[in-house]
């Protein structure tokens, strides 16, 4: 305790509103990340499903939500949450706070985090895929039994990064209202000069970090055979 | 053998007639397989070769449906393939077997846990899958192995989990795309005896896709040889072997023996081959099945001559021999003429290298 009041005088100070930031950065990252790993799994697999050469070849489908993905991964993620502004109220009642934070982050996480599990079931020999059919599996069947299940660990990869990237994130909501450690950050180790607060933020953060990827190497080593 | 050819015209496993199919590519159309006619019969060992891209792995995959054609039929068990809807389909592969160069086990699963993979749609519940997985790990010899992971198994290893999960929904063909062509010498000719274990035991059908023609030579009775999509060359695996009339055919047939080798000795001038006077050099070959007589001592005694064997490939196809000797015959020019006319009239094939 000595400690941090010697090191981190602004932050000892104020140590009930920086662990607040911290669970409200928390929850962020647990909300955001399973609503937007369901969507992007969701839209993996349609993708994947629809692509050229896929189990159901469908170029409209997959054009457009290619399009829609790129489009919306080109957009800076402060001026889309931003954007998002009127549409956050009406879905959420709020566009500040935690509450406020989760649509602009799921919305701008998604894509990237489609991409990402795109990429782990394209990891996928295609000769397993061949070889379900052959067994005169069901296209479904072949999605759950195969493709999910033997990129496991590739998903879970993935998905590591795709968590640290919404880690970021949350912490540009901070800006625009969203409450957590960035906002936290910014409020006083930026517009107030109390720098300890900056560094205090930093080491937690990648404290956090450093736990997810811990745990993530651990579930892959589980997981893969 | 020929009851077994008559019985092919009763009743065909599969029927392909005037299959073709068409690749669209950016660059235009590839044709893959065009008037392609071929009849599988029940318990044939049918051995497809060509080289690669030849149009072999297209074809087999018309069989089960992977693969959809432009032209033409494709009947397996009395049923088209290219009319069945998805559901049928489905069912129809089930009863068709089918293994690959790259064994495609899921690494996820135990080997016990890829077997079962295929029976999780066949309605049997938990225990009775459990048994049967079993039961197949036990026909292909891998009992002991059941709880470990693909990757902890040799090649051999994998195609035998492979063959045991094809086998898993009592298939009528087995369809084989380049199974062993991944495998040391001798795992393919365990994988090949296995196969030939399979179909003597279970009356099974196999379709075997390869490059290599050893493996037609060891378990195939009938073989169809495919070029450029389409097919040069069919019928029983001994005649096509005693008698290759399509280039590539020979071409196939000669890296499987080597009588050929005699040229190379000739062009070198060795001495193995350098004759004397009165002396004939001259390659021997079996192109019919009836010839099981003791030629050489026959020849050597009845007309006085003396046979000088060089070489020989001689090998047992379909239970009868197939290859030749290459000799040199030692006698006065009409006795070596008579032997020679004796041992044309008992079906072999003579070709007088030098004299």
């Amino acid at each position: 305790m000595n400690i941090l009041v010697q090191w981190f005088p602004n932050v000892a100070h104020r140590l009930t509103e920086f662990i607040d930031s911290f669970i409200q950065t928390l929850i962020m990252v647990v909300v955001t990340g399973v609503i937007s790993f369901i969507l992007a799994t969701i839209f993996a697999v349609i993708l994947t499903l629809t692509q050229r050469g896929g189990l159901v070849q469908q170029s409209v489908i997959f054009n457009v939500l290619d399009k829609l993905i790129n489009l919306f991964r080109s957009i800076p993620f402060i001026i889309l949450a931003a954007a998002l502004v009127p549409f956050t109220r009406a879905l959420a009642g709020t566009a500040i706070g935690t509450k406020g934070a989760i649509f602009p982050l799921v919305v701008g996480i998604t894509p990237f985090f489609t991409r990402q599990i795109q990429s782990a079931l394209a990891g996928v020999d295609p000769g397993l895929i061949e070889a379900a059919e052959s067994m005169g599996m069901s296209t479904s069947k072949i999605v759950y039994r195969i493709y999910l299940r033997e990129s496991v660990p590739s998903i879970i990869r993935m998905s590591v990064i795709a968590i640290v990237s919404l880690i970021g994130l949350t912490a540009i909501v901070g800006i625009v209202g969203g409450g957590g450690l960035g906002d936290f950050a910014i409020r006083y180790g930026y517009q107030r000069y109390m720098l300890d607060a900056t560094y205090a933020t930093i080491i937690v953060l990648v404290i956090l970090i450093g736990v997810i990827e811990f745990i993530g190497r651990q579930l892959v080593a589980l997981t893969e055979h | 053998m020929t009851d077994k050819t008559a019985a092919s015209h009763q009743r065909n496993l599969v029927a392909i007639r005037d299959l073709k199919k068409t690749y669209r590519t950016e660059d235009g159309e590839k044709v893959a397989l065009h008037d392609v006619n071929l009849d599988i019969a029940k318990c044939d060992i049918y051995g497809i070769i060509g080289l690669s891209g030849a149009g072999k792995s297209t074809l087999v995959r018309c069989i089960n449906g992977l693969e959809q054609y432009d032209g033409g039929s494709v009947i397996v068990d009395g049923r088209e393939i290219a009319v069945l809807p998805k559901h049928d389909l489905r069912t129809v592969r089930r009863s068709i077997g089918m293994i690959f160069q790259s064994f495609n086990l899921m690494p996820s699963r135990t080997v016990a846990g890829n077997v079962e993979l295929a029976l999780l749609d066949s309605g049997l519940d938990k225990n009775r899958r459990k048994s049967r997985v079993k039961e197949l790990l036990k026909l292909v010899d891998l009992s002991e192995k059941a709880d470990n992971y693909p990757n902890e198994l040799s090649g051999g290893q994998k195609q035998r989990v492979a063959i045991a999960r094809a086998l898993a929904n009592n298939p009528s063909v087995l369809l084989s795309d380049e199974a062993t062509s991944a495998l040391d010498p001798n795992t393919t000719k365990s994988i090949l005896k296995l196969l030939k274990h399979l179909h003597d035991t279970l009356g099974l059908t196999i379709v075997i896709i390869t490059h290599q023609m050893s493996v037609i030579k060891q378990i195939c009775n009938r073989v169809a040889v495919i070029d450029r999509g389409t097919i040069v060359e069919e019928g029983r695996v001994f005649d096509i072997f005693a008698n290759p009339k399509a280039p590539l055919t020979q071409a196939f047939v000669a890296t499987t023996s080597n009588l050929g080798k005699i040229n190379d000795l000739l062009e070198d001038g060795s001495d193995l081959v350098n004759l004397h006077s009165g002396q004939v050099l001259l390659r021997m070959k079996y192109i019919s099945k009836e010839v099981s007589e003791a030629l050489v001592s026959h020849i050597s005694r009845s007309f006085d001559i003396d046979v000088n064997i060089i070489f020989g490939d001689i090998d047992i196809i379909d239970d009868a021999p197939l290859g030749g000797l290459v000799a040199i015959l030692d006698g006065p020019a009409d006795r070596i003429e008579t032997a020679i006319g004796y041992l044309k009239s008992r079906n072999i094939g003579i070709e007088v290298l030098t004299q």
